[in-house]
């Protein structure tokens, strides 16, 4: 579904992604974690398309086509999703507004009519309570004011309502409490099918207890260092990133 | 920059149409109306037309504005088509109290020029006010006006014939919002000064909303005065929509005189004009007042909308709050000027002031200048102003949710307008404006001469 190949990225010049490969199929969960500033919410942002990254090698590809040449409204709309690290606030434009908006832009990019009235209002409805979101956040402006967990929170009720072929999830569950990590967990795993896929970027092994993850990767200075299974976050857990780190310094 | 003594020529013909054919125009005027006529020419006079020296004119040469031969309407205009039948209000419930001035004169098809409405309030045409009212329209006429020090409103005092005259009596709730429309329509390139006094007596209240029109291509030149008393508690609102075509000059002064307890509110939306400068001159005489000054402007192209607001917190105990929104695309100019005087007893002023400002290019041009002048000690004041872009993240956030560029452009500059027009209390207008705000910040909005708030001229032609 998405592949990464030799990707190299810099920004004003200073390079940070510095060849990284990364293959990910229909169904499968793939976590990264890695240290502060290894690139984590640099190799998501060129995912979804943000500009101010300059990819100065390697290629992308998302079901076949050039994932860098489409524009971020189109490479949404063909089924990616980010679940940004922090999301941002936009007064004035509610989220009713903003939802409606987007769903049915992913419609008129599938030729499709855009959603009726009432349609659109029982999927909000449906999707609200599969995320367990109040429906106080939701006749608000996007983000205005949430606390750092109800962002997160909105993050998932957002990739609910446009069901993504491929979720990437920076750091959602920081700054989650125990009974919220468990609802955003729970969600995301309702929402996986046998042809979607997730990338959780996470700093903590907990919240892989719950999203079961089929690939753990390591992210160091810009490149993959180390993959493995689950039991790799144990690991990190267990040991920190000081055993790794010390092979590529 | 024009030169003083290009000023002096537009004073001397301004001053040989008063004593000319102005005069015979009006000789069988009353002797109060004609004092005001004297008194105003002489000053005008002396003051003259604002040019960039003026400190509250640096960026508009209001003087340059003139240079151009309009032919003054001094006459009512006589239209052989039904304005009525052209222009349909479609606003519901705004319909019905609909008051056209033509050109700086009432029109009336059926010849009735003021009415009583079941509440005592009586509404029409000033010039029929000052034979039907003389002692009222005499009270109030140029009461705030004669103490100010704008050639402006000088000039347009000169020239007081006809405009709206609005009289609530003591605590009559006026039935519905009256709905006041004034066009410009004519195949010459003419200058209009219409003159509106609305008068509010005490515990009335009432909801006015003013619609600024151009019908047909020609060069227009407005300058208007409008002069606003609000009585002892009285609660009025008015929103003003200026929806003028793009070679249209429209300058608006307007007075709110407000008394004990009184609460105004004004919101002028300026959707559309080629040159724009609306002067609010509030005074806030007694304890208690409330006010509130509400602007939203959307421009682009040559156009240059300016707002100059004074609030002259003259007792204790008021509240005043300024909050005027613009936003700028193409080579657009806008300015904003805000002056706050608070004089020494006013204690307890509380006076909140805000300019901001979205400029869509690099080539849009925007100047504030906020003035706080404070001479009491026990005031809560504030100013502020912001010009920038529109946010990179919010739009980068909305485009990761498949919104386009375009759109999601749309939908930012629609949450910055819509502080503004949140502000308007009259439901159905509220809607409309909606729309329009919609509709203009799209690109969608016809540039020709339709009035876009009213009705369809193309339909009713065609
Ligand atoms: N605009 C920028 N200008 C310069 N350097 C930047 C810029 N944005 C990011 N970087 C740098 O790029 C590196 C990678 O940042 P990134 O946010 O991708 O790290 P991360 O792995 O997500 O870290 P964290 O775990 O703290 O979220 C950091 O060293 C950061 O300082
Ligand atoms: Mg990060």
């Amino acid at each position: 579904m998405l592949k990464i190949e030799n990707l190299h990225a810099s920004i004003n010049g200073k390079e940070i992604l510095k060849g990284v490969n990364l293959e990910i199929n229909p169904g499968e969960v793939h976590a990264i974690m890695g240290p502060n500033g290894a690139g984590k919410s640099t190799l998501s942002s060129i995912i979804a398309g943000k500009e101010i990254y300059e990819v100065t090698a390697g290629k992308i590809t998302f079901d076949g086509i050039n994932l860098l040449e489409l524009a971020p409204e189109e490479r949404a709309c063909a089924g990616v999703f980010m679940g940004f690290q922090y999301p941002i606030e936009i007064p004035g434009v509610s989220m009713v507004n903003f939802m409606r908006t987007a769903v049915n832009e992913h419609r008129k990019y599938r030729g499709q009519e855009p959603l009726l009235a009432a349609d659109f209002l029982k999927l909000m409805r449906d999707k609200k309570a599969l995320v367990e979101i109040d429906s106080k956040l939701t006749n608000r402006s996007v983000n205005e004011g949430f606390s750092g967990g109800e962002k997160k929170k909105n993050e998932i009720f957002q990739m609910a309502m446009l069901e993504p072929k491929l979720a990437v999830l920076d750091e959602t569950d920081s700054g989650l409490d125990i009974d919220a990590l468990r609802i955003v967990a729970n969600g995301v795993n309702k929402l996986k099918t046998k042809d979607n896929a997730t990338i959780v970027i996470t700093h903590y092994q907990r919240l892989l207890d719950y999203i079961v993850p089929d690939f753990v990767h390591v992210l160091y200075q810009g490149k993959i260092v180390k993959t493995a299974g689950k039991e790799l976050a144990l690991e990190l857990e267990d040991k920190g990133y000081d055993w790794i780190k010390k092979q590529f310094d | 920059m024009i030169i003083k003594e290009e000023i002096k020529n537009i004073v001397s013909e301004f001053e040989a149409l008063h004593s000319g054919q102005f005069a015979s125009v009006v000789a069988a005027t009353p002797a109060f109306l004609k004092n005001i006529y004297n008194q105003s020419i002489a000053k005008f006079k002396s003051i003259g037309l604002p040019n960039r020296k003026n400190e509250n004119y640096k960026y508009l040469d209001i003087a340059n504005l003139f240079t151009k031969n309009y032919e003054k309407a001094i006459t009512p205009t006589q239209v052989k088509v039904d304005i009525n039948d052209i222009f349909k209000c479609d606003v519901p419930e705004l319909d019905t109290n609909a008051i056209i001035i033509l050109n700086g004169f009432y029109f009336s098809p059926d010849g009735n020029k003021i009415n009583t409405l079941p509440s005592g309030a009586v509404v029409g045409s000033l010039s029929q006010a000052i034979i039907d009212y003389p002692e009222l329209v005499e009270k109030y006429l140029n009461k705030s006006a004669e103490k100010s020090d704008e050639g402006l409103v000088a000039l347009n005092s000169a020239f007081i014939q006809d405009g709206v005259f609005i009289y609530v009596p003591k605590d009559a709730k006026l039935e519905k919002p009256l709905q006041i429309i004034h066009l410009m329509m004519e195949s010459k390139s003419i200058m209009a000064q219409h003159r509106n006094l609305f008068v509010f007596e005490e515990g009335s209240e009432g909801k006015v909303v003013i619609c600024d029109h151009s019908l047909s291509p020609s060069e227009f030149l407005t300058n208007s005065v409008s002069e606003i008393f609000a009585a002892e508690n009285a609660k009025i609102e008015v929103v003003r929509m200026q929806n003028e075509h793009n070679s249209s000059k429209q300058l608006t002064n307007t007075f709110i005189d407000q008394q004990k307890d009184s609460d105004v509110i004004i919101n002028t939306l300026t959707l559309h004009g080629g040159t724009v400068r609306n002067n609010l001159f509030v005074n806030l005489n007694d304890e208690g007042c409330q006010n509130r000054a509400y602007g939203l402007n959307l421009t682009d192209r040559n156009q240059q909308v300016d707002n100059y607001v004074y609030i002259n917190h003259a007792k204790p105990n008021c509240h005043s709050t300024q909050l005027y929104k613009g936003v700028l695309d193409d080579e657009a100019k806008g300015a904003f000027s805000g002056r706050i005087f608070v004089a020494p007893d006013a204690q307890k002023t509380e006076a909140f002031q805000n300019n901001n400002t979205m400029l869509l290019t690099d080539d849009a041009q925007m100047r504030s200048k906020p003035q706080l002048e404070i001479y009491a000690d026990d005031v809560k004041c504030s100013h502020g102003s912001t010009s920038g872009q529109l946010d990179e993240d919010a739009l980068f956030y909305m485009k990761a949710r498949g919104i386009g560029d375009k759109e999601a452009r749309m939908l930012l500059m629609f949450a910055f307008a819509h502080e503004i027009i949140s502000k308007i209390s009259v439901e159905p207008l509220f809607e409309r404006v909606n729309n329009l705000v919609e509709k203009r910040l799209r690109g969608e909005m016809s540039r020709c001469n339709n009035c876009m708030m009213a009705c369809d001229t193309n339909q009713k032609n065609n």
